[in-house]
């Protein structure tokens, strides 16, 4: 006769290779003295373009780096490198979002101290990309005009797990005859109190602030100690 | 969808802490949080693949879904959220930002047969 199955209380976090080797790398971003900014989106909500924009406006001032993530083609990485900054591209193949094991590999080589801001363009996806922790030390999320003031109460998770939403496009805005109001208040629901700020990288509304906010958040982290 | 990778990683631990407890695994339990980003359906699905060829493979997955638990400022308790798009707190309507449950993906037990 067998014996009844015995029930072993077990208590491990699945994601638990994942997150050490996030904070390992926090660990190392802290002391190479870079801010990391991670970006997460649905595809096609203007990542790159804000990405390039960034870089290259950004670059005038600081040493700026960036890391692309993508299933194929290394197109994005070709053209955020016309910003002069320092680009890699992550092809993914099949996999549908970024973890700290592809960070830390593409990372390989790379002397951190020599960067201010590194920069992490995740898969566009907005649901996968939630579960992983990269080591970042801010995590964007963006939605652009075009895609509904609702997308927050549709992707919860990836919101909540966001530090600061960007709406991007907005010189949509009026063409879509997008609501700010009601994007903000999807926004606050899954997210209370997160910072929101809106930006076009084509005519660059909205730069200046998206700028000043990355630079504000890295003299923060730099003061806490914690880039 | 990335439940077949999440589901990899449960059957790793679940095979190393099977090792060491010694017999054989018929059960892992989990628990998953409905902000977890994991998909039930899914995981369940992506499971007996990932166990193919495995000292699992036949085993059972048992899935406890757990609400968002958040603090309430105001009210000083923790609540239980009825959906992950509304964080507020049902009894009194003030935000409720600070998570305390629901997050995580969890493995928190193994039925073992000798």
């Amino acid at each position: 006769m067998t014996a009844a199955p015995r029930l072993v209380e077990v208590r491990q976090n699945v994601f638990k290779h994942n997150d050490l080797l996030a904070r390992t790398l926090r660990e190392r971003f802290r002391s190479a003295g870079v801010f990391v900014l991670s970006l997460v989106s649905s595809p096609g909500a203007g990542k790159t373009a804000l990405l390039e924009r960034t870089l290259t406006e950004l670059g005038t001032r600081y040493r700026v780096a960036a890391l692309v993530g993508d299933l194929a083609t290394d197109n994005d990485a070709a053209r955020l490198a016309r910003s002069g900054a320092a680009v890699r591209q992550i092809t993914t193949g099949t996999v549908c979002h970024l973890d700290a094991a592809m960070v830390d590999s593409a990372l390989a080589g790379w002397d951190l101290g020599t960067l201010d801001f590194l920069f992490i363009e995740n898969v566009g996806n907005l649901v996968c990309p939630a579960s992983y922790d990269l080591g970042e030390g801010l995590r964007c999320v963006m939605m652009s005009v075009t895609e509904g003031e609702d997308k927050p109460l549709k992707y919860p998770t990836i919101f909540n797990s966001a530090d600061i939403a960007v709406i991007t496009k907005i010189d949509l805005a009026a063409a879509v005859e997008f609501n700010r109001a009601a994007a903000d208040r999807s926004i606050q629901s899954v997210r209370p109190g997160m910072e929101t700020l809106a930006v076009s990288a084509k005519t660059g509304a909205g730069m200046p602030e998206f700028l000043r906010f990355l630079e504000a958040r890295r003299m923060d982290s730099r003061a806490a100690g914690v880039p | 969808m990335h439940e077949l990778s999440v589901a990899l990683s449960i059957v790793d631990l679940a095979r190393e802490e099977g090792e060491r407890i010694g017999g054989r695994v018929c059960a892992v339990h989990v628990r998953l949080g409905a902000l977890s980003g994991v998909v039930r359906d899914a995981l369940t699905f992506s499971y007996d693949i990932a166990c193919q060829d495995t000292t699992l493979e036949g085993s059972r997955l048992v899935i406890d879904e757990v609400p968002v638990v958040v603090f309430c400022p105001t009210c000083c308790a923790e609540r239980v959220l009825v959906s992950p798009q509304s964080l507020w707190c049902d009894q009194c309507g003030t935000p409720t930002p600070e998570i305390r449950d629901g997050r995580g993906l969890e493995l928190v037990a193994l039925e073992v047969e000798q």
